[in-house]
């Protein structure tokens, strides 16, 4: 595939989203071990509720990792300059993930030209990340 | 509370190798099937020295130089209480399967929310390379809830 051009983009323009199939418990336990992140939080339905929640969370990690699916989709890795995430909302069991970003702005540093991305998760119900990466473009 | 003190912690560096298995698992558990993520021929073919990192990878790697428990203990914390704020990164060069990734993690902050409802814990992490070259940073903010 080819990567998009510097020149070809515009401020506006949507990227390729991404959806998931529905997070299930299998999918947290596969990321469980993958990630290494062993929080029982994210598996253990009887840690969950001693938390104080009703069931068990998927990792927001894993929702970033569906955003980097989304990015290397579109651009080359090694385009992807920095990216930054905020987890402003939990994913629960049973949400599918939809990842979706729009450039913010152009522009150029030390002759070379950048791409700044408004990214997001979004479950069914609620934002659940909010992020903005630069990629560098020809 | 957490002990302010601990602004400027500096953990143990920990040097880990990046498992071609393990990228494969990673790949997996994201529903990743791009050939340079999942088949080390087809990455070698395309001329990489192995399976590419995805872009999180640094922060596997932030998890497997910190054990969680440890670092409750460290902050006199619990996990109940642990959610995760924000993870920020900065890229400088790939990450490939068979590479000697070195982590270095300092806390950089600590920072009352909501008159103590809420702490925040920040900390970078370098990740440099078996040739000596910084490959990444990242920043994490850690929240705990009381």
């Amino acid at each position: 595939m080819k990567p998009p051009t510097f020149d070809s983009l515009s401020v506006g323009d949507e990227i390729p989203s991404l959806k998931t199939p529905a997070v299930s418990r299998h999918t947290l336990a596969l990321y469980c071990g993958a990630s290494g992140d062993h929080n029982p939080i994210h598996v253990d339905l009887d840690f969950a509720k001693s938390s104080g929640l009703d069931d068990v969370i998927a990792h927001g990690m894993l929702s970033t990792g569906y955003l980097g699916r989304m990015l290397t989709n579109w651009v080359p890795q090694s385009a992807i300059k920095s990216w930054k995430n905020r987890f402003s909302a939990m994913t629960q069991i049973g949400d599918s993930v939809t990842c979706s970003g729009k450039i913010i702005e152009k522009f150029e540093d030390g002759g070379e030209k950048f791409i700044r991305l408004e990214l997001q998760t979004n479950t069914e119900c609620v934002q659940t990340i909010i992020a903005e990466a630069v990629v560098v473009l020809e | 509370m957490i002990d302010k003190n601990l602004i400027g912690y500096q953990f143990q560096a920990v040097t880990l190798t990046v498992e071609e298995g393990r990228l494969k698992f990673l790949a997996k558990a994201l529903g990743e099937t791009g050939e340079i993520y999942t088949n080390p021929d087809a990455a070698k073919a395309a001329g990489l020295p192995g399976l590419l990192a995805p872009p999180t990878f640094p922060f596997i790697l932030e998890i497997d130089a910190l054990d969680l428990v440890d670092f409750m203990e460290l902050l006199g914390e619990s996990l109940e209480n642990l959610l995760h704020g924000e993870e920020n990164f900065n890229y400088y060069a790939p990450i490939y399967a068979g590479d000697k990734i070195t982590v270095s993690k300092v806390i950089t902050d600590i920072i009352d929310k909501k008159e103590g409802a809420l702490q925040f814990v920040k900390s970078d992490n370098t990740f440099t390379n078996q040739k000596g070259i910084v490959v990444a940073e990242t920043h994490t903010n850690y929240v705990f809830r009381k």
